[in-house]
C-alpha cells in the first residue's frame, strides 16, 4: 500500500515542480483573470444599481464569489483538460503508457491534480491578495469565523477532486471516440455553463437550479464559493458536502468501470 | 488603381486556396464551426438567465442588450475570420516562415491576411445573426434608410477595431516571439463584455473605450442612435472614426517589420 501511494506521489512531484515552471505564462495569466474578475463585477454591479431587490445573495457575496472563481479557476475550469492524454489515446501512444507498471487511472489522476495544482499556486495569491485589499462590496470578504473557513477549504478541495473526476471520464470516453475534440468542446461547454462559470449558480431561476443541483457540476466550485460567503450553513452544508463527497465516488468509480471496459477492447497498431 | 486590383486578384486566389483546404477535413471543420458556436451560446444563456431576474440593465432592455451583443459578435467573427493570419502570426515568425514572405514583392499584410481564412467562424456568425433578427423584431427599433446604414457602419467600423488589434498582437511578436497572452483582454475580452453596452462598465469604462481603444464608438454610441435615444446623426458616423485606429496599429506594424531580426532557421 504504502508503495502504491510513493508511486502516486512521485508523478505528483515531478508534474508539480514542472508546472511551477511556466511563472511568465502564470503572470500573464492572473493579469487576464484579474481583468475578468473586475469587469465581471462591474456587471454585477450594473445589474445591482438597476434592481438589488432581485439580487439572490449580497453584492459582497457576489464580488467573493467572482474573485475566489478566478483564484482557484485552475482547480475547476475543464478546459485545462490535459490534451496530452487525450492525444495519446487518439493517436496510440498510449500503448507506452500501458507498459508501465501502475495503474493508468491512478497515474492520470495524479497527474491532473498535480498540473492544476500547481497552476493554481502561481495565479491564486496575488489575485487574492489584491482582491482582500479592494474596498468593501467589490473586494473578497474576511473569512467569516474558522470553522466555517475550514469548511471552505475541505469543500473546496473536494470540489476540485470532482472536476478532476469529471475530467477522466472525459478521457476514459475519448478511448470510444475517434476524434477527442468534439467530445472534449461539448463537456467543456456543458461544464462551464452548469458549474457556474458563465454566471453564478444562485442566479439561475429556482426550477432550473434545482435540476442542476442534482449534477455532479454544481458540487465542482459552486459549492466552496458560496461556503465562503456564508451563504450556505448549517444543515444545507452537511447535506451538500454529503452529496459531494458521494458524487466523488461515482465519477471515480464510473471513471475507473469505463477504463476497465476500455481496456479490453483497446488496439493499438503497431508502428 | 491596377495595384489594388491585382492585389484583389491575388488575395482572392490565396482565400481560395485555403478555404480549399480546409474543406478537405470536413469533421474537423464542422466540429470546430460546432464548438465556435457552443462557446458563444454559453454567453447567450448567461444574458437570458440574467434577464430572467432582472428586467433591464442601466436603461436597457433584454432585446436590446441582445441586439449590441449580436452586433459585436459579428464583427468579431467576421474580423476573426479574416484576419486570423495576424492572430497566429506567432507561429509565423517563430518558424521562420517570415523570411520567405519577406522575400516575396508583394505587401506583408496581404500576404499574413492570406496566410489564414477561419471559416468555421460561420458557426458564431450564424448565431449572431439569428440573435439579431431576435432582437430586431423584439425591440421596436423604427426602421429607416439612416438605421440600417447605422448597423453596415457599425459592422465595418468593429471589423476594423477588431482587425488592428489583431495587428497590433502580431506586431509584438516581433519584440517578444510569441504572442502575449494579455493582449485577449482586448480581444476575446472585449467579445466577452462588449455583450452590455459599455456605459455599464461605468464612466471611466466609456471614457477609456472612447478615446485608448475606440469599442464604444463602433458599439455604444451607435447604439444610442440606432435605438432613437439619440437623434444627432453624427453619432452613427462614429465607427468612421474608429477606423482610424488602424493607422497607429498599421505604424506600429511597420516598425515592427523594420524591427524584425530573423530567427535564422
Amino acid at each position: 500500500m504504502r508503495l502504491v501511494c510513493r508511486k502516486y506521489v512521485s508523478f505528483f512531484r515531478l508534474r508539480f515542480s514542472m508546472g511551477l515552471q511556466y511563472r511568465v505564462a502564470a503572470l500573464a495569466g492572473v493579469v487576464t483573470q484579474f481583468f475578468w474578475g473586475f469587469m465581471e463585477i462591474m456587471v454585477f454591479r450594473a445589474f445591482y444599481e438597476t434592481d438589488a431587490q432581485a439580487f439572490p445573495v449580497s453584492f459582497a457575496s457576489t464580488a467573493s464569489y467572482i474573485w475566489l472563481q478566478q483564484a482557484f479557476l485552475a482547480f475547476f475550469m475543464v478546459w485545462f483538460m490535459e490534451n496530452e492524454i487525450l492525444d495519446a489515446i487518439v493517436n496510440g501512444n498510449v500503448a507506452y503508457e500501458l507498459c508501465r507498471p501502475v495503474d493508468i487511472y491512478g497515474m492520470w489522476f495524479a497527474r491532473s491534480v498535480a498540473n492544476r495544482a500547481s497552476r493554481a499556486v502561481l495565479r491564486c495569491f496575488p489575485i487574492l491578495v489584491v482582491a482582500a485589499f479592494l474596498p468593501a462590496p467589490f473586494g473578497i470578504m474576511k473569512p467569516r469565523d474558522p470553522v466555517s473557513f475550514l469548511w471552505f477549504i475541505w469543500t473546496l478541495a473536494m470540489g476540485f477532486l470532482v472536476t478532476v473526476a469529471f475530467c477522466m471520464v472525459v478521457y476514459m470516453l475519448a478511448f470510444f471516440t475517434v476524434s477527442a475534440q468534439g467530445l472534449r468542446i461539448l463537456c467543456v461547454s456543458a461544464v462551464e455553463f452548469l458549474s457556474g462559470l458563465v454566471i453564478p449558480l444562485p442566479f439561475f431561476p429556482e426550477k432550473i437550479l434545482r435540476v442542476m443541483q442534482a449534477l455532479p457540476f454544481a458540487y465542482m466550485q459552486n459549492v466552496p464559493l458560496l461556503v465562503y460567503s456564508g451563504d450556505l450553513t448549517g444543515r444545507q452544508l452537511w447535506r451538500t458536502a454529503a452529496l459531494q463527497l458521494l458524487w466523488l465516488v461515482a465519477l471515480i468509480l464510473l471513471g475507473r468501470a469505463l477504463w476497465l471496459l476500455a481496456k479490453r477492447r483497446i488496439v493499438v497498431q503497431g508502428g | 488603381m491596377m495595384g489594388i486590383k491585382n492585389s484583389w486578384k491575388l488575395y482572392r486566389h490565396y482565400i481560395s486556396i485555403v478555404v480549399r483546404e480546409t474543406m478537405t477535413y470536413k469533421v474537423s471543420f464542422f466540429l470546430s464551426a460546432v464548438g465556435q458556436f457552443l462557446v458563444s451560446f454559453n454567453v447567450f444563456l448567461g444574458i437570458f438567465f440574467l434577464f430572467q431576474r432582472f428586467s433591464h440593465v442601466k436603461g436597457f432592455t433584454y432585446e436590446e442588450v441582445l441586439l449590441c451583443f449580436s452586433i459585436m459578435l459579428l464583427e468579431f467573427s467576421l474580423a476573426e475570420m479574416w484576419a486570423r493570419g495576424f492572430d497566429a502570426f506567432g507561429g509565423i515568425v517563430r518558424q521562420g516562415e517570415f523570411d520567405r514572405i519577406l522575400v516575396r514583392p508583394r505587401s506583408t499584410v496581404l500576404q499574413v491576411l492570406g496566410s489564414r481564412f477561419e471559416l468555421s467562424r460561420m458557426g458564431r456568425m450564424l448565431q449572431s445573426v439569428v440573435i439579431f433578427g431576435y432582437g430586431i423584431a423584439k425591440s421596436d427599433v423604427d426602421w429607416n434608410f439612416g438605421r440600417g446604414l447605422t448597423v453596415a457602419l457599425m459592422l465595418i467600423g468593429g471589423t476594423a477595431l477588431f482587425t488592428g488589434l489583431f495587428m497590433v498582437y502580431a506586431a509584438l511578436c516581433f519584440f517578444t516571439l510569441d504572442g502575449l497572452e494579455f493582449m485577449n483582454v482586448f480581444t476575446d475580452g472585449a467579445r466577452e463584455y462588449g455583450k452590455y453596452p459599455v456605459n455599464v462598465y461605468g464612466k471611466r469604462m466609456l471614457q477609456f473605450c472612447t478615446f485608448i481603444v475606440p469599442y464604444a464608438l463602433v458599439q455604444y454610441y451607435p447604439l444610442l442612435y440606432l435605438l432613437g435615444r439619440v437623434k444627432n446623426p453624427a453619432y452613427a458616423a462614429l465607427p468612421l472614426l474608429a477606423c482610424l485606429f488602424l493607422v497607429p496599429c498599421y505604424a506600429l506594424w511597420r516598425f515592427g517589420v523594420k524591427k524584425y531580426q530573423s530567427a535564422g532557421s
